[in-house]
């Protein structure tokens, strides 16, 4: 269904041609909006251009384990998208198939088309660094290298070539992740000595110093307290002027309180090998999901009678 | 008065427990107490005789130290033990080139074969490495003897010559320096201002100047002649042992040790670092060196530490191919034939403590043997601290 334009996979095929080129490249935009369907049959309020991702029958294996399957989704620009459901619903897996992380996983393998502006990203040619690259993550657990702040900040610009100016992105990055006043003084010392809501601002200031186009978070609050949950919430309302941001939470009232959007995913069990399998089950706009969703299976799980 | 009786009758109506009834079988507590004693014992055998070592040690060495003329120990052109000249530069010296030689041999391909076992290879893969390195922990250092004194002597050694070694050597070395330099510059700079950076400069000062003027010695040394001349002609095969033969054995020996600390330092690195840096659009390589081995610098470093007490305190191969029987002659070439400090030893020590020489001769051992203690000691010391040093920043 996709029509790959051959400039768009050079700029996904590493080593990096140059990035401004593309990232400013117009035709992306042109090109991509033939390839989005006009209609999506999901959900109104779609802008064609300003589709980011678009998933259809997306399934990931893990060997010969079918962890979800046939995921169709579409993503707005610059809008916060949230996945939610019940443990082992494969809400992760799909999070992490956006950025072509389960690659890291020896045997996941992904069936179906999941193009990325126009591009599908499992394409050969694609290479997955340069997609990690444009599609920043944000983990679980805040994971510091064992570096100063500022070279924990300055190793996604580092890897990727960039040698000068490296201050004024460490300092920008710090700013949009609202933690510069707090380490500006000691951005030479261990990034390993600060507290878990720190770690995880930093976590997202050095994904944000990449620039990316994407921000990808999976579970980003589940290791921190209340308060340092609500900075990071706000952080990601600030955020969403200017990133594309998907957001995997345990946490409904995180995912009705900061998304646009909201999928809900659901495990359905084979009865006779008692293999789970993830599936989504309902997708819509935040309002929507909460106060009157399509589903049964939603009301359910939103309501509390499941999960 | 009135509570107590009728506190004493309602106690008595529960019914009130003797302390018999809650302590338990006599006999189980006995056995636990034995037990404890058995292990209490061993331990304290254990402590003993590590006591007993030392303290054998210390008394030989002392006796040494008091009656000995400290000019046969220094300056005397050899180790001559018999004859009464107890020449400890010709034994340190040779210590220090085959500790060098193997550390040398064995830190990269161990260090290489730990970042192939946790970074790179399949589990697969891994399952049949690991046991092979195993194995060549477990092969005896007098079979390694036996391979150093007619394989590599003859067909490594001497087939490139000695040129051709002092070439490799060189690149090997300067290779070493370079990539020490870059990590200690980051280090100290990332640390800068600290406590901890004025010391690793000035501990790496010194280390730089002594390791400068000792290579410098022996690179004049090795060209400008010892030796004859012919020994350099490319094609001469010389039937026996040297140190760099016996050193190249012992490297063999440590890389299972330094492959296996190091990768435990590599697999303890936590998983998420490695996705993190993925994440950020780092090629694998980029994640290895700018993430995995920092992360574990503090265990590698103890690896190779640990490698580096091994090296100086192997004894058979040095003593099989290292091309000197009980006497040596000061040398600071890795291509003539002398005795380390634990040839020294075992060379003299054999059979019976019978030990034929100078009065001196027999305490003369116990001196080296000490002298190989305390370096040892020391080195272990350095390596704690050390990671102790590295572990608290992360």
């Amino acid at each position: 269904m996709a029509k790959r334009t051959p400039s768009v996979i050079a700029g996904l095929r590493g080593p990096r041609v140059n990035a401004e080129d593309i990232a400013t490249d117009d035709s992306v935009d042109t090109d991509m909006a033939d390839a989005v369907p006009a209609t999506t049959g999901q959900d109104r309020g779609f802008v064609a251009e300003d589709i980011v991702f678009d998933a259809s029958d997306l399934s990931v294996y893990y060997g010969d384990f079918r962890a979800v399957r046939d995921v169709n989704m579409l993503i707005q620009r610059k809008e916060i998208t949230a996945l939610i459901g019940p443990s082992g619903c494969g809400k992760s897996t799909v999070l992490r198939s956006f950025n072509r992380m389960n690659d890291l996983i020896p045997t996941a393998r992904v069936e179906g088309d999941l193009l990325y502006r126009g591009v599908d990203l499992y394409d050969p040619r694609v290479d997955p660094v340069e997609v990690r690259r444009r599609i920043g993550m944000v983990f679980q657990k805040p994971n510091p290298f064992p570096k100063s702040i500022y070279d924990n900040v300055a190793y996604g610009p580092r890897v990727a070539g960039r040698k000068k100016g490296l201050d004024d992105v460490v300092e920008s990055s710090l700013r949009k992740a609202a933690l510069w006043d707090e380490v500006k003084d000691r951005l030479q010392e261990s990034a390993i000595g600060m507290s878990g809501g720190q770690q995880q601002r930093l976590s997202i200031a050095r994904a944000i110093a990449s620039d990316p186009e994407v921000l990808l978070m999976d579970e980003p609050c589940s290791a921190l307290d209340p308060i340092a949950t609500a900075r990071i919430e706000e952080l990601m309302a600030e955020l969403k002027d200017e990133y594309t941001i998907l957001i995997v939470t345990h946490n409904m009232q995180q995912a009705a309180r900061v998304s646009d959007r909201t999928a809900f995913f659901s495990v359905e069990v084979d009865e006779t090998s008692d293999r789970r399998t993830g599936l989504l089950v309902e997708y819509t706009t935040t309002e929507k999901l909460f106060s009157n969703p399509d589903d049964e299976r939603t009301e359910n799980y939103i309501t509390g009678r499941f999960g | 008065m009135a509570d107590i009786s009728i506190s004493n009758s309602s106690t008595a109506a529960v019914g009130s427990l003797s302390v018999e009834a809650l302590a338990g079988p006599q006999k189980r507590a006995r056995k636990e107490a034995l037990i404890r004693s058995v292990f209490l014992l061993a331990s304290l055998v254990s402590i003993l005789i590590s006591v007993l070592i030392v303290v054998s040690l210390v008394r030989e060495s002392w006796t040494f130290m008091t009656q000995v003329d400290w000019s046969v120990t220094w300056g005397q052109n050899g180790w001559r033990p018999r004859r009464g000249l107890y020449d400890m530069p010709t034994l340190l010296v040779a210590s220090l080139i085959v500790t060098v030689i193997a550390m040398l041999v064995a830190g990269p391909l161990g260090l290489g074969a730990a970042i192939y076992l946790s970074e790179y290879a399949s589990k697969k893969t891994r399952s049949f490495f690991k046991p092979i390195l195993e194995v060549l922990a477990g092969v005896p250092s007098v079979v390694l003897g036996f391979f150093a004194l007619f394989f590599i002597s003859p067909q490594v050694i001497e087939r490139i010559g000695r040129n051709g070694w002092l070439v490799i050597g060189a690149v090997i070395i300067i290779a070493y320096l370079a990539v020490i330099a870059g990590w200690t510059r980051n280090l100290v700079r990332r640390e800068a201002g600290t406590e901890l950076a004025t010391q690793i400069k000035r501990v790496l000062t010194l280390t730089a100047l002594v390791a400068t003027a000792l290579i410098l010695i022996w690179w004049v040394n090795s060209v400008a002649g010892s030796g004859d001349p012919a020994s350099a002609d490319f094609f001469s095969v010389k039937r026996s042992g040297q140190l760099a033969a016996a050193a190249v054995g012992v490297g063999i020996l440590t890389i299972p040790l330094v492959a296996s600390v190091s990768e435990d330092a590599l697999a303890s690195v936590p998983q998420e670092l490695r996705s993190a840096s993925a994440g950020l659009g780092a090629r694998k390589l980029t994640t290895t060196v700018q993430v995995v081995l920092p992360a574990a610098v503090s265990g590698i470093v103890a690896a190779f530490i640990i490698g580096i007490s091994r090296a100086l305190g192997e004894t058979m191969v040095v003593f099989m191919a290292g091309g000197a029987a009980d006497e040596a002659t000061f040398t600071s070439s890795p291509f003539e034939g002398s005795l380390t400090m634990t040839a020294g030893m075992a060379s003299l020590a054999t059979g019976t403590d019978n030990v034929v020489g100078e009065g001196l001769t027999f305490q003369s051992l116990y001196f080296v043997g000490f002298v190989l203690f305390l370096l040892t000691l020391f080195l272990n010391i350095a390596a704690g601290r050390f990671v102790n040093r590295v572990r608290e920043r992360y």
